[in-house]
């Protein structure tokens, strides 16, 4: 565990330096040249939960060639852990977290807005070998099953599912997030996993999903904000009016999350 | 003559003192930073929480039968690289040395890959035998195993090589055959490189989370080790992460200073 705590601390210098390298001189024009209508320029920092990894990254791309001149770099990790980096000063522009509880730990920040809903929704292997059939089955014992700890947001989730529906589930591994989860779907190693739409639609190849009713009892909403403490204050308001955009939310619904 | 001895065995030179010194500031100070973090008017509380107890004597078994394991299987393996002789050995020594280069995470969907239900082997131990590994206590065995036996091996290999084979061939020409050549001048010659070893590869089972997580799974009293409880802890409340992190150093060093005392302390 103390390697795990050294990573966060290098994860933590790398972004100071990362963003050290890429901010002066950009910053300090943008300061000069903003008047009337902010001038958007060098790097956003976008710090993303990592379920948004695969929109987050298009939508990057997407605003780099809509303003011209301007990078944005991404931290993908777990909403808690970037909380955590934010809260103990790394330079971040924006914050898109998983869960509101995540958005609320972060101190200095705009006022959030969410910008996604997402469902759970039943992984099972191709094929579904172990003739999942719904939600009831995660009490059997006879199953493998697999879902998050009730320590990260689709593990909380998980149980308010569990609650709605009256059953005490029976998993074999509580798992430390949600890709966790996927992956042993994946690999056939067990035979449900209680994931979010969006990644069941990103393993598709490898994966079925199950819908089921009391998915509506614990519906995630994904809160987004710039952060007080921006280097780049206007890439920041300029990159969530993106994400809250028509085009944005194009490629979020395409991925699988509901509109908020 | 005595000019020499004093200057290698009395002051450090300067040169060499101050990356030393630097070094173990590295190693310790984010050990203080713990220390400083540490809740320690809730401490008690959470110490003897039952959570606590079973993750730690889980982590203590596993670790120490994962090493018991890599006794059994790396000495021999570092042997055969130091003293067999073979073709490649190289590339083999190379090999070896992948659990130290692949991330955790990915050795752990490796080893789901061959002993997982649908793995290489694995899907026959399922279906010939009804042994499923993954989310077992002994997958978390064999987890810690694959990631901790390169520490062994190298430790062992590099005893070996630095021993002196005359020995060895001066109880071969007493007419001691290869067994027990191995088990009665060899072993105790580089005992001490083993125990080395051992140490090393004890603490680093100790430690293991992404292979474990990855092969065995998270689940309390059967796969949940201290680190996986460290991790998982680390998403809700620091200060419990940081009460646990505490118990498992101060076990571990408590466990390898004894051992290591007695260990050595017997052969000199």
């Amino acid at each position: 565990m103390v390697r795990r705590t050294a990573f966060a601390v290098l994860a933590a210098v790398a972004a100071l330096a990362l963003a050290g390298c890429g901010d002066d001189t950009p910053a300090a024009s943008s300061s000069s040249g903003s008047s009337a209508t902010p001038t958007v320029s060098g790097t956003v920092e976008v710090f993303a939960a990592a379920s948004l990894t695969g929109t987050f990254t298009q939508l990057g791309k997407d605003f780099e060639a809509a303003h011209p001149g301007v990078k944005v770099h991404f931290n993908f990790a777990g909403s808690s852990a970037l909380a955590k980096q934010i809260n103990e000063g790394a330079p971040a522009d924006v914050f898109a977290s998983a869960a509101p509880k995540n958005m609320d730990d972060v101190k200095d920040k705009g006022t959030p807005t969410t910008f996604v809903k997402n469902t759970l929704e039943i992984a099972v292997p191709k094929g579904n070998p172990g003739r999942i059939t719904g939600i009831k089955d995660f009490a059997d014992k006879d199953k493998k099953i697999a879902i998050c700890a009730a320590q990260v947001p689709c593990g909380a989730a998980a149980e308010k599912v569990f609650k709605a529906v009256g059953i005490t589930a029976q998993p074999d591994s509580l798992e430390q997030d949600v890709k966790a989860a996927l992956t042993k779907v994946g690999l056939g190693e067990v035979d449900a996993a209680l994931v979010y739409k969006t990644d069941v639609l990103s393993a598709k190849d490898k994966v079925e999903g199950i819908e089921f009713p009391e998915s509506a009892k614990a519906v995630n909403e994904y809160p987004i904000a710039t952060l007080s403490e921006a280097p780049n204050p206007d890439g920041a308001k300029a990159f969530v009016e993106y994400v809250l955009s028509d085009k944005g939310k194009a490629v979020l619904t395409a991925a699988g999350f509901d509109a908020p | 003559m005595s000019r020499r001895s004093r200057s290698t065995s009395g002051r450090v030179p300067l040169v060499l003192l101050l990356p030393a010194l630097l070094g173990l500031a590295f190693l310790v100070v984010p050990l203080i930073g713990l220390l400083a973090k540490a809740p320690w008017s809730t401490l008690p509380g959470q110490l003897f929480s039952a959570e606590v107890w079973q993750a730690l004597r889980l982590s203590l078994v596993c670790a120490t039968a994962a090493t018991v394991v890599c006794l059994l299987l790396g000495v021999p393996l570092a042997w055969l690289l130091a003293r067999g002789g073979l073709p490649g050995r190289s590339v083999i020594r190379a090999f070896v040395t992948v659990p130290l280069v692949l991330p955790p995470v990915v050795g752990g969907v490796a080893l789901l890959l061959v002993l997982g239900r649908r793995g290489l082997i694995g899907q026959h131990l399922d279906a010939w035998f009804g042994i499923s590994l993954p989310f077992t206590t002994a997958g978390v065995v064999v987890a810690e195993a694959f990631v901790a036996m390169p520490f062994l091996v190298i430790s062992v290999e590099g005893a070996l090589r630095a021993a002196d084979p005359r020995y060895e061939e001066a109880a071969a020409t007493l007419g001691a055959g290869r067994w027990t050549t191995f088990r009665r001048v060899t072993l105790p010659s580089i005992a001490p490189g083993i125990v080395a070893g051992t140490v090393l590869c004890w603490a680093r089972a100790l430690g293991e989370f992404g292979a474990t997580i990855t092969f065995a799974g998270n689940f309390p009293g059967r796969t949940t080790t201290m680190p996986l409880a460290v991790y998982l802890a680390l998403e809700t409340d620091p200060d419990v992460a940081v009460v646990l992190s505490l118990v498992l150093l101060l076990v571990s060093v408590v466990v390898l200073a004894s051992l290591r005392e007695r260990w050595i302390g017997g052969l000199r």
